[in-house]
């Protein structure tokens, strides 16, 4: 886009921009991907207290007055990240700005990203202003169970404010970075220091949280244990309300993951899975979904065989997917959804599934597709506004709408 | 003894064969034709022969050589090799820890001519690379030139000057990377910039010493390896890449550049949009990095896409690099269609990876755009090139052939894959454990 128009735009939006509140908005679109049916040309959608009221094609959504009119060539549900670590680990990568590991024991499951999140941090609004409305993010990169995700809403308010599932999934470490000897590991604990201690500690942590609810079942009251944090978040992934996500990327570390969930019946979600390609029929036997290795992560360790082919493959053997932004320890701090579904779209994923990997497909991942995810009405007004194809390196997100709330200060 | 010469000879004869270009004339007809020495050809025609460009135009305008092999190409985008003007593929290194400023290494001596790193830089479409060694000194070595051929050795990549000598510049490095405050390393900005003035001054005095020795090898200093090639940068002859970050390390830099009156170019720049005014009245030109996030240093929390456009807007010359493996070389053409997102227009964003970094090598007479006596490296993508649903389908190196999407070893590296990947970890500055800097709280540098 040319400055002038760029700068045009800015000013429009800047003198639109209110407070941080719930507008009543009509997002006029000359495509709109609902990702619930097929997408709508030049549609409308109407939102009202940060709900979607109404959508369809122009000729039959009446705007009401009032309405704060927006337009752009494309529009999507706000894009979902499905496992970031923004909000912890902050931009300036500074000791007091990175909250995403603790490193004083390898097992920590009563770690919330909900007390360590920075609404404020640079990197929330960065990955907003592509279009990011949600985000999946918490403690993750390398100890063996390192803390409880959190689902979030970009507003940049309050961890309280923002926060949509404050509990969302058990971050758990399979393979290299979940050992202690892994470059930057939790150097405090001496395991596990291989993949077989690895695993046998999880089992060990899994059964002691099987004999733990025995006890608190007991009769005698006397006799019941005290409350214990770690357990209870355990015990909350073995009754299937809050999963493991395994990060595994080695064949050998997602199939180890598998046969945990079997031995637990557990409910997981794979992470990473660098090796899919390799174990797809055992994944797709699982019926387990897998949160992808952003596309353009550097293939080194267990990182090795990545593929930028990865996620198409997932998708073509009929398993779950969503794309991520993961960690990353330098430069870029973060990666962004929008970047990495473009780049596994143009190999071999395709636009919608592409598009259905930060959207639709990652609300149904995370458990939020009843609020978020797709342009539905009675839905959250979660949208992103693009001026072109939103994949296509050249194209800019003109605005973000959260929850109703428009974040726009410019084509980005 | 004559057996052994020939057969010295027929290996002489067959290498020249293997490396150089096909015989046969090659012609490529049907495609849009980007040469970036003038506008775009709709279904031009490229002559190549013996390694280099023969004819580039209009199909009406152009002869086809009897006897040359055709490639119909249409609907496909053909365009220069692209130039990456900092890179660290090939795992090459410079200086170790003993010291700031070490320009007697050189990464001619460390480099892996078969390392994955350089089969993706070829599926990426890069051609010709500026390999440097790392930024954790403020002088870290001699950087290298290398031309993508097919290559056994190192020395199959080399750019031989017309005076026999490798093409490469001299990386310096300023900021906090180079600020490891022991070892004789410096620990502020205005000691790192005292060192290098010093050493500036002593190259001085010994260019001075064989000037005045005039030939006479009583009165010739003794050879110091560091100083000759810095006697080269300060005769005009060895460029300065120069890594630096934040607006006031920019300045320094350019100050640096005007004492001593070397040629540099700037590296990364990631606060280059605060003082374009000052770069361009410089002189100095930009090789931008582009990240997909500002931060994860300190120095770059205030990175903007919007440099390059800002800096094109003021007159500098901009080129882009992958400084892989930071960005990837496959995504390289990717820079540049993010700098048009920010602002900078098509030509000079697909100039900044072609003609304006070999500008920015001192090799524009011979890569970076498609005319007529310079190398035949073009590559050849199945859509616009900056756009992301473009595949680079082929690249070729001096009218050889050095990639091609359709050989499945050359998918391989292109998609990623078994076989594709590193065991281990880059082990370069700065980027051999983001942890362990934490950690160490030591503000960056070589672990």
């Amino acid at each position: 886009m040319k400055t002038i128009t760029r700068f045009s735009l800015l000013v429009t939006w800047l003198i639109a921009l209110g407070g941080a509140h719930a507008e009543n908005i009509a997002v006029m679109g000359a495509t709109i991907y609902t990702m619930a049916g097929a997408p709508l040309k030049d549609g409308v959608v109407l939102m009202r207290d940060g709900k979607i009221t109404a959508l369809g094609p122009k000729v039959s959504v009446k705007i009401p007055e009032g309405y704060r009119i927006l337009q752009a060539a494309v529009v999507t549900p706000g894009l979902i990240d499905a496992h970031a670590t923004v909000g912890l680990s902050g931009l300036l990568n500074q000791a007091q700005d990175q909250d995403m590991l603790e490193k004083s024991s390898a097992v920590q499951p009563e770690l919330r990203a909900l007390d360590a999140y920075n609404a404020k941090d640079p990197l929330v609004s960065w990955v907003r202003s592509y279009g990011v409305t949600t985000v999946n993010t918490g403690h993750a990169p390398a100890a063996l169970i390192s803390g409880q995700t959190m689902i979030v809403k970009t507003f940049g308010r309050t961890a309280d404010e923002d926060v949509i599932n404050p509990a969302a999934m058990t971050a758990v470490t399979l393979g290299r970075n979940g050992l202690t000897n892994a470059e930057g590991g939790p150097a405090a604990s001496k395991s596990p220091g291989n993949r077989s201690k690895a695993v046998a500690m999880l089992r060990a942590e899994l059964i002691k949280a099987q004999e733990y609810a025995k006890k608190r079942e007991a009769k005698d009251e006397s006799k019941r244990p005290g409350r214990d944090l770690k357990t209870e978040t355990l015990l909350r992934a073995l009754a299937g309300v809050q999963p493991l996500l395994i990060t595994a990327n080695r064949q050998q570390d997602i199939i180890s993951a598998l046969r945990l969930a079997q031995e637990f019946n557990l409910k997981i979600i794979l992470d990473g899975c660098a090796d899919a390609p390799m174990v797809l029929a055992q994944i797709k036997a699982s019926g387990f979904p897998v949160i992808v290795h952003p596309t353009m992560q550097r293939s080194y360790e267990d990182m090795e065989n990545l593929s930028v082919e990865t996620a198409g493959k997932l998708h073509a053997a009929g398993i779950p997917i969503a794309l991520q932004s993961s960690y990353e320890a330098y430069v870029p701090k973060t990666r962004v959804v929008l970047f990495e579904a473009a780049v596994a779209a143009a190999h071999g994923l395709g636009f919608e599934p592409a598009l259905a990997s930060i959207t639709s497909g990652a609300a149904s991942l995370l458990g939020i597709a009843d609020r978020t995810g797709s342009l539905v009405v009675g839905k959250d007004a979660d949208l992103a506004l693009y001026d072109g194809d939103p994949f296509e390196y050249t194209s800019h997100c003109l605005g973000t709408i959260v929850g109703g709330i428009v974040f726009a200060d410019g084509a980005h | 003894m004559l057996n052994r010469l020939l057969l010295c000879l027929a290996a002489l004869l067959g290498l020249t064969a293997r490396v150089n270009a096909q015989e046969k004339p090659q012609v490529f007809i049907g495609a849009q034709i980007i040469p970036m020495s003038g506008a775009p050809i709709a279904h031009g025609v490229l002559v190549v022969a013996g390694g280099k460009i023969v004819a580039v135009g209009t199909a009406d305008k152009i002869a086809i050589p009897a006897g040359a092999e055709i490639h119909d190409i249409t609907g496909k985008v053909l365009m220069p090799g692209l130039v990456d003007s900092h890179s660290h593929i090939g795992s090459g290194s410079g200086g170790d820890g003993s010291g700031p400023i070490q320009p007697e290494t050189r990464v001619l001596d460390s480099l892996d001519a078969r390392d994955t790193s350089i089969q993706k830089a070829r599926a990426g479409g890069i051609t010709t690379v500026n390999v440097m060694p790392g930024s954790g000194h403020l002088i870290s070595g001699q950087t290298l030139y290398l031309k993508l051929r097919e290559a056994r050795t190192v020395d199959d990549l080399l750019i031989k000057l017309p005076d026999g000598t490798n093409a490469g510049g001299l990386k310096m490095a300023n900021g906090t990377n180079s600020m490891r405050g022991a070892n004789g390393f410096p620990g502020t900005r205005a000691k790192s910039a005292a060192l290098v003035r010093a050493e500036y001054i002593k190259a001085q005095e010994y260019r001075d010493k064989i000037k005045r020795a005039n030939g006479d090898a009583e009165k010739l200093p003794p050879r110091d390896l560091a100083l000759e090639k810095m006697s080269e940068v300060l005769a005009g002859q060895r460029i300065v890449q120069n890594h630096t970050h934040r607006h006031d390390d920019i300045l320094t830099v350019l100050r640096l550049a005007q004492e001593f009156g070397f040629k540099v170019v700037l590296h990364h720049v990631s606060e280059g949009w605060r003082v374009a005014p000052e770069i361009a009245a410089a002189h100095a030109p930009c090789s931008v990095i582009m990240i997909d996030s500002p931060g994860g240093k300190l120095e770059t929390k205030d990175a903007d896409w919007r440099t390059p456009a800002i800096l094109e807007q003021a007159g500098v010359l901009v080129g882009f690099h992958t400084d892989d493996p930071i960005c990837d070389s496959r995504r390289f053409l990717r820079s540049a269609a993010l700098a048009v997102r920010a602002g900078m227009t098509r030509q000079g964003a697909l100039a900044a990876v072609t003609i304006a970094n070999a500008k920015i090598l001192g090799l524009d007479a011979r890569v970076g755009s498609l005319e007529p006596g310079k190398d035949a490296d073009f590559i050849v993508l199945s859509a616009d090139p900056l756009s992301v649903y473009a595949h680079i389908e082929q690249t070729w190196v001096e009218g050889t052939k050095v990639f091609d999407l359709s050989r499945p070893a050359d998918h391989l590296y292109a998609v990623g894959g078994v076989g594709a990947g590193d065991a281990r970890r880059a082990q370069l500055c700065c980027f051999t454990s983001a942890w362990d800097l934490i950690a160490n709280a030591n503000n960056g540098g070589d672990q």
